[in-house]
């Protein structure tokens, strides 16, 4: 498997009013192979999010200073120039977050929010844009009614917001997808749904994903490869099944549930349910 | 947080009953003068009792928040009654609905948003006591810091700002300005789902431990079915903006009756099932 995104030595300081400075990734680094999903998981605040937000260039120098190599297709990233690292934000690398209400842009329509996306990274005319982002939108499960295609944000569900923006992170069909807690205000059928979606999309444009989600059974469905941090650091490292079976590390079983939760949850056999 | 209703054999009585409730939200396309209405929920009818939780679980856009929005005030409902112990909610007058909300709190799904952006944490927690007039500043900073201990956040941390906080840490933050006012009806919009599983068990022992010493009635928006079976007493269904199934957990998780509800069962899978089917 080629590689696509390698990640050395990543440190992600954030800068104190005092003029401290807060480490929130020490020394991370990792592969991300072309078509892999790789997942990340770990408590809150340990610094997934930094990671994601790290690698597309997306911290600014005044908020954080980041040091390391972050190497995608062969290029270098970290020192890149706003103007070549903006072409590829969106075009190479796409990004999801947790927060769908707050990624897209309370003053413009569904449609129009994922043709403009299009729009900045392709020669289209508006008329195309609009018809791509009627596709994309189409693609991730969204009816394709006016009253979804003409809401504002403000219109639709929580649900309805992941799937457009998630729509606007595959228009470009990008090589990697940044995907922070994509599924997290979903139910429990959208978000099969939707995982069921990625996993498509993968195989079909063998796009590669790096999945941060703290459910198990969201990782299970989707990961190849699993990476746990705690408090900064990479801890453990390896392939999906291999860690749910025989983790090493103590954080590892804790995000896991391997021991507690499943007696926990035992008291229910779902899959006698069917 | 299974007590009351099977091991009592006296009748509990009613915390928060709703009949009927039904919301509509009108909406004007841009730039016309035509308005059209589009229902969020009709028909609802849910009674939440001290010390017992009621899960809400459906489908994205069923109109869950929007009916939770309702209950905890925030909204006044197109239909229906509300009742809090008898007393009619949807009849009183300004002055007192100030009184009755401190009796009803909500912890949103996105705390991001939730939050000032522009009060340190221990502010954000006591500015409920401060509207509501209660203590003196240094009693209600007092407080502000017991309940970020009993949430799990470092009270070194007090002047914090909310931005400085992970996403997990600042549900906390919101889960404590919730608490400030000692309410009877706790109403929690998807407070899982942006924490780990650690958390996850924290905030449910955290809030199993506040409704047996409190005696709080929850109405527990969720979807992870998995942490419903063990949270919930009863278990309400939504879909398409109506109550389709309600029961006791075990019961609905045995015999669901409605076709929806057993897809949204059948879809629940462990890691274990997953890995099988991946690997064949």
């Amino acid at each position: 498997m080629p590689t696509l995104l390698a990640v050395a030595n990543l440190n992600v300081r954030y800068r104190c009013p005092d003029a401290s400075e807060q480490v929130a990734v020490g020394g991370a680094s990792f592969e991300i192979g072309s078509g892999e999903v790789l997942g990340l998981m770990g408590e809150s605040g340990c610094g997934k999010t930094s990671i994601a937000l790290a690698l597309p260039g997306l911290l600014s120098k005044e908020q954080a200073r980041v040091t390391g190599s972050v190497q995608f297709l062969g290029k270098e990233l970290l020192t890149m120039e706003p103007g070549a690292l903006r072409a590829i934000r969106g075009a190479g690398i796409a990004m999801v977050f947790q927060e769908p209400g707050m990624a897209l842009s309370p003053v413009m329509r569904a449609i129009d929010q994922v043709a403009e996306v299009i729009h900045a990274h392709t020669d289209l005319k508006w008329d195309e844009c609009c018809a791509g982002a009627q596709r994309a939108l189409s693609r991730v499960g969204l009816p394709n009614t006016q009253r979804i295609l003409s809401a504002y944000p403000h219109q639709l569900s929580g649900g309805q917001l992941q799937r457009v923006a998630l729509a606007q992170a595959l228009a470009c069909k990008p090589a990697l997808l940044i995907a922070d807690e994509p599924t997290a205000s979903l139910d429990a059928r959208s978000q099969n749904e939707l995982l069921a979606l990625l996993r498509e999309l993968q195989r079909e444009s063998g796009i590669s994903i790096l999945l941060i989600s703290h459910s198990p059974e969201v990782q299970a469905r989707l990961a190849d490869r699993l990476m746990v941090m705690d408090k900064g650091r990479i801890v453990e490292q390896g392939a999906f099944a291999d860690l749910y079976r025989n983790p090493s590390d103590t954080c590892t079983k804790a995000m896991l549930r391997t021991s507690a939760h499943a007696n926990a949850a035992a008291n229910f056999d779902f899959e006698m349910v069917t | 947080m299974t007590s009351g209703l099977e091991s009592n054999a006296k009748p509990i009585e009613p915390l928060l009953r709703v009949r009927g409730l039904g919301q509509q939200y009108i909406q004007r396309r841009a730039f016309s003068r035509t308005k059209f209405c589009v229902g969020a929920f009709e028909d609802v009818d849910l009674t939440l009792f001290s010390g017992q939780t009621l899960a809400l679980v459906g489908e994205s856009g069923a109109g869950k928040s929007s009916l939770a929005r309702c209950m905890a005030l925030l909204e006044r409902p197109s239909a229906g009654t509300m009742e809090l112990e008898g007393e009619n909610l949807l009849t009183l007058d300004r002055k007192s609905l100030f009184r009755i909300r401190r009796r009803i709190q909500m912890i949103f799904q996105d705390p991001a948003s939730a939050l000032n952006p522009g009060l340190p944490a221990c502010e954000i927690i006591a500015e409920p006591l401060a509207i509501q007039g209660e203590g003196t500043r240094l009693q209600r900073r007092e407080r502000a810091r017991q309940l970020m201990e009993q949430v799990g956040l470092d009270v070194r941390w007090e002047r914090k700002l909310p931005f400085e906080f992970s996403g997990g840490q600042r549900q906390r933050l919101a889960i404590a300005r919730a608490l400030a006012l000692r309410p009877s009806v706790l109403i929690l919009d998807e407070v899982l789902s942006n924490l780990d599983a650690p958390n996850q068990d924290l905030i449910l022992k955290l809030l199993a431990e506040l409704q047996s010493s409190h005696a709080l009635a929850y109405l527990h928006i969720s979807h992870d079915l998995r942490l419903v079976s063990q949270f919930a007493d009863e278990v309400a269904v939504m879909y398409q903006g109506k109550i389709i199934e309600q029961k006791r957990t075990r019961e609905l998780f045995a015999s669901p009756s409605h076709f929806y509800t057993q897809q949204l069962l059948a879809s629940v899978r462990s890691v274990e099932s997953i890995l099988l089917e991946r690997s064949a």
